[in-house]
């Protein structure tokens, strides 16, 4: 949005009248039409990463964009009635029920993966490792004293682990008890909440173990790791006899996730060469991090971040263009 | 004389009690039965189990009707020609057309097809421009300390950076509040003169107001389009009612000797509505757009969450990176934008007409206005050539940057521990004992009380309608949701009413403290409660303590403002015979301020309880596993059904609230010899 403001207050700068005329592209017939496609952005880091870069390869093939910003599970509802055209991706982890429920109503794209994988799991601050020695091996959580010191007014005797909003599932209540864990699962509300109680305790050097994620600006900006379970099997979460506990199943670590691409079935006929270009968009986990850490970390401003990724990876993004 | 009043007052008093409606004994201590049984039903659970927990399969799954309703308004309904949806979405193209303009307008300019490939750009106001419109504006109308306001505040947004996306939402807000005012005048005429529409649209405002958004903002957005239309749909169905019900009281409380004038003048229908009755209740008009300017600013959070930008943008990205100090100033602009608005309304509005002098010009009577548009004309034209007056340049731009973020951190570590202790005090010995008490309660025991309550303030139709909504929350299975929202909000309504009081007496009393008084609570019921909610979380911590300071921050603000405006109302001769009587100051505050004020206070107390529930919707975003949390559920897992069953049940549990403490409002009211009405938005 701030974008294509400055870009009509550059124009105006230029004088009152001013010639269109897109500057020269790959093919003749692209743009196909000078309609305004929408990008969704969130308001995350990453996440807009991905979306301005995005954006900024159409604008390079002469397209007309406009960022909206919209909620994380509401763009779907957008997405689908074609109010929105372009999604920002979605989390495996976090996302799958609204994702799935989206593609089946045939009117929103499965547009592949953005090649980033995801990792979300609990997650702690070094300095917990006092309280909970070995950690991260999960086993060191079964602790008594490690359990009396993340244990707060709410859950005591038990810990706590501090999980996202409800609908983010996870099946940590099903994890605890499957591996044998004194442990209590509360919900933070919202990303928002989750955030600003792990910062909290952060500052006052509480003990506090709970739910994050990568590429993040938290576990890019704070010193931590994630707490390592047996690892994760399709097997473990439907067979109960697989893993530690043989009679319960989620006895195990969570699968990796992936981010999904989607954009709204409609728009394939207006835009085809932009959807042909989100299909190739991928991105690696690597380079995904290290931008959310100048964003996030050095406080440069996203749309900087990702004209930088453009100017200086040309040899990965202009097969796509082609 | 005055003696006398006074005397006549007391004496007025008693008689009111001994006047008292005559109850039947039974009638008077149903609720008494109610508790009884409910005490028993909690000790002895074994005896009747489907009274204590209601059975699950007795559930009766609405839910599932709900959301196949809609995926058939969504997708089937039809009228022949075109599709329900087909309407819907014109609608919302039609709402959106004047917001694009007056964007193009304010922010964003507009760009012109001349035919072929040129374009004429043309740009937006300058903000020098319209700094110059709003502040002559307010000279216009002789008020030379507003237009100081309003420049310092238009300055303040463009100084910390944030005049794009003031101007985007200052358009919206604008188109959202003018519509709001015009619909809510038209709906208010139409149910004075129809009773049996004033029926259907009382119970439909309650729901518009206390419905948590998120249960039918999928709907909503599907029908009307995701962005700026949509977000304007959701805006109105929340912050329109109050002003309809303004109108439909204004009217009512027109004198009689105002309408015998127009019957007199031979006006017709049409010009006695429009040119006599609407006119002289122009101040009881103007409460109700100040309340449609708030509600609407509230919504700003939610509709940037839904593809309006803006200031609610800013507010929630900084936050999410947890910016304190970059969500408080774009919440800051938020509150200024509200308060501009409305003092402007407000002071236009009471504006009395001058006597104009003969010997002025009609240019130097206007000479204010013409000198903004001169100003406007002037930094526009050259805004292309000059980039400066088109936005100012970065360089020139301040903020506090991390310093909030620092004074935050600073508290938090060094009271860390003391805070720590308060809270965990508060939750053992307040919130977790009145949650155990509430879950512990059998439904059956809590319905009967409720009915019982109704009972004895109103009558059976009371009872069964009040006795009835809070029942419904069990058969829809949602009965624990229920009572965790109930505790909550009652906690918080407790806490904040006692504030309350206590506060709004202070003011009543001392005009200073009610000048700071004003300034603060304005800004709380503006100011997105996220803003201060964050900081709440980094220093208390997730859960129901976050919660309840959120919530009893915002729900206090009724309980001072009618507390305070009740007390002033009281007429100044009845306290000076009571002090001539020799009355000590609490004698006169607790004899007749309190008594006479209580029907007011009351009202206030209502709202303060709607305003707690309409939190729920927030404090789900920090884990409270109420209803609101419900909704939010829904909404991910693209369920209208299960979450439009939650938003009823809060809905339902504000509409036997409010029915209950209106009834008992009304008899007191009558009691002490008052004449109705008054504040009752």
């Amino acid at each position: 949005m701030r974008k294509v403001l400055r870009g009509a207050a550059m124009a105006a700068m230029a004088g009152l009248i001013t010639y269109g005329g897109w500057s020269a592209t790959a093919t003749a017939d692209v743009p196909e039409t000078d309609e305004e496609i929408k990008l969704v952005i969130m308001g995350y880091s990453g996440d807009n990463i991905i979306m301005y870069i995005y954006g900024g390869l159409l604008e390079k093939l002469g397209y007309n964009v406009e960022y909206v910003p919209a909620d994380y599970l509401g763009q779907f509802a957008g997405i689908e009635a074609g109010d929105l055209h372009i999604g920002s991706p979605g989390w495996d982890t976090t996302a799958k029920a609204a994702l799935e429920a989206a593609w089946a109503t045939g009117d929103v794209l499965n547009m592949g993966d953005m090649g980033i994988a995801v990792n979300e799991d609990w997650w702690y601050p070094l300095y917990v490792k006092e309280s909970c020695p070995g950690l991260p091996n999960w086993e060191a959580l079964k602790n008594p004293d490690c359990v009396a010191a993340l244990a707060t007014a709410e859950t005591s005797p038990k810990a706590r682990f501090l999980s996202g909003p409800i609908e983010w599932g996870g099946h940590d209540a099903e994890r605890i008890e499957a591996l044998g864990l004194d442990f209590e699962v509360i919900h933070a509300g919202s990303d928002g909440a989750l955030t600003a109680e792990f910062v909290g305790a952060m500052q006052r050097q509480d003990a506090i173990v709970g739910w994050t994620w990568e590429p993040f600006w938290l576990s890019a900006l704070y010193e931590g790791e994630f707490v390592e379970w047996p690892a994760y099997d399709d097997a473990c979460y439907d067979d109960p006899s697989w893993g530690p506990n043989s009679d319960m199943a989620f006895d195990c670590g969570r699968p990796n996730g992936f981010m999904w691409k989607t954009a709204w079935a409609g728009g394939e006929a207006i835009w085809p060469k932009a959807y042909d270009v989100l299909r190739q968009y991928q991105l690696d986990s690597k380079t995904m991090g290290e931008m959310v850490y100048r964003a996030d970390v050095d406080g440069v401003p996203t749309e900087q971040v990702a004209a930088d990724w453009i100017a200086a990876n040309e040899a990965t993004w202009k097969p796509w263009l082609d | 004389m005055s003696i006398a009043a006074a005397a006549g007052f007391v004496e007025a008093q008693g008689m009111a009690s001994r006047r008292a409606r005559v109850l039947s004994p039974w009638r008077r201590h149903a609720w008494l039965a109610a508790l009884a049984l409910t005490a028993f039903l909690a000790s002895f659970d074994t005896l009747m189990p489907w009274a204590s927990s209601y059975p699950k399969g007795w559930v009766l799954h609405i839910e599932r009707a709900i959301t196949d309703g809609v995926k058939w308004l969504l997708k089937d309904a039809s009228f022949g020609l075109f599709t329900f949806k087909d309407m819907t979405r014109g609608l919302g193209a039609a709402l959106d057309a004047p917001m694009v303009a007056l964007k193009g307008l304010l922010a964003t300019g507009f760009t012109v097809p001349l035919g072929g490939e040129s374009v004429l750009n043309l740009p937006p106001v300058s903000w020098l421009g319209v700094i110059a419109i709003f502040t002559c504006a307010a000279l216009h109308i002789g008020e030379r300390r507003l237009a100081l306001f309003i420049a310092a505040s238009f300055f303040y947004v463009a100084l910390i950076g944030l005049w794009e996306s003031t101007m985007l939402t200052f358009a919206s807000i604008i188109v959202a509040v003018l519509l709001g005012v015009a619909l809510g005048i038209l709906l208010g005429i139409a149910s004075w003169r129809l009773a049996w529409l004033d029926r259907l649209l009382t119970p439909l405002f309650d729901f518009m107001q206390t419905m948590p958004v998120f249960a039918y903002l999928v709907p909503a957005l599907m029908l009307f389009g995701y962005g700026p239309a949509g977000a304007l749909v959701v805006t109105l169905i929340y912050a329109m009612p109050p002003m309809a019900r303004v109108t439909r009281l204004a009217l009512d409380h027109v004198p009689e000797e105002t309408r015998e004038f127009g019957r007199m003048a031979g006006c017709t229908r049409r010009q006695m509505t429009w040119r006599i009755m609407l006119p002289s209740s122009r101040a009881r008009l103007m409460v109700g757009v100040n309340q449609v300017i708030m509600l609407t600013l509230n919504m700003v959070i939610i509709a940037s969450m839904i593809g309006a930008g803006g200031l609610g943008y800013d507010v929630w990205q900084a936050l999410k990176a947890l910016r304190i100090g970059q969500g408080a100033e774009a919440g800051l602009a938020i509150t200024l934008v509200a308060i501009v608005l409305d003092r402007l309304s407000q002071r236009y509005a009471a504006r009395r007409p001058r006597h104009e002098d003969r010997r002025m010009t009609l240019a130097v009577r206007n000479r204010f206005l013409l000198a903004a548009v001169a100003i406007a004309v002037v930094t526009t034209a050259s805004s292309p050539w000059l980039p400066a007056l088109a936005v100012l340049p970065d360089d020139l731009t301040v903020s506090s940057g991390r310093f909030w973020d620092g004074i935050v951190e600073w508290l938090n570590v060094h009271l860390g521990s003391a805070i720590g202790a308060v809270r965990d005090a508060a939750f053992n010995y307040l919130l977790k004992p009145v949650k155990n008490f509430m879950l512990a309660l059998p439904w059956l025991g809590v319905v009967l009380t409720v009915a019982a309550v109704g009972l004895r303030f109103g009558g059976l139709r009371l009872a069964l309608l009040a006795g009835g909504l809070i029942a419904f929350m069990a058969v829809v299975g949602l009965w624990t949701q229920a009572m965790i929202s109930a505790y909550l909000v009652g906690v918080c309504v407790v806490l904040a009413s006692l504030a309350g009081l206590g506060i709004g007496i202070a003011a009543a009393h001392n005009d200073r403290l009610h000048g700071v008084v004003q300034i603060v609570i304005d800004t709380l019921q503006t100011l997105p409660a996220f803003v201060y909610l964050i900081p709440v979380i980094m220093l208390f911590g997730v859960g129901d303590f976050a919660a309840m300071i959120a919530i009893t921050l915002y729900a206090v603000v009724p309980a001072i403002r009618y507390t305070d405006s009740g007390i002033r109302q009281v007429p100044e001769r009845l306290v000076e015979a009571a002090r001539a009587m020799g009355c000590t100051r609490f004698q006169v505050l607790r004899r007749v301020e309190l008594p006479l004020a209580l029907p007011d206070i009351m009202l206030g107390l209502n709202q303060t309880l709607m305003m707690g529930l309409s939190m729920l919707v927030i404090t789900a975003l920090v884990g409270t596993r109420d209803l609101g949390q419900e909704t939010l559920i829904a909404l991910s897992k693209v369920d209208p059904g299960r979450g439009l069953t939650a938003g009823i049940c809060v809905a339902f549990m504000a509409i036997a609230a409010d029915r209950i403490i209106q009834t008992w409002a009304r008899e007191k009211r009558r009691q002490l010899g008052i004449a109705t009405g008054g504040a009752g938005v």
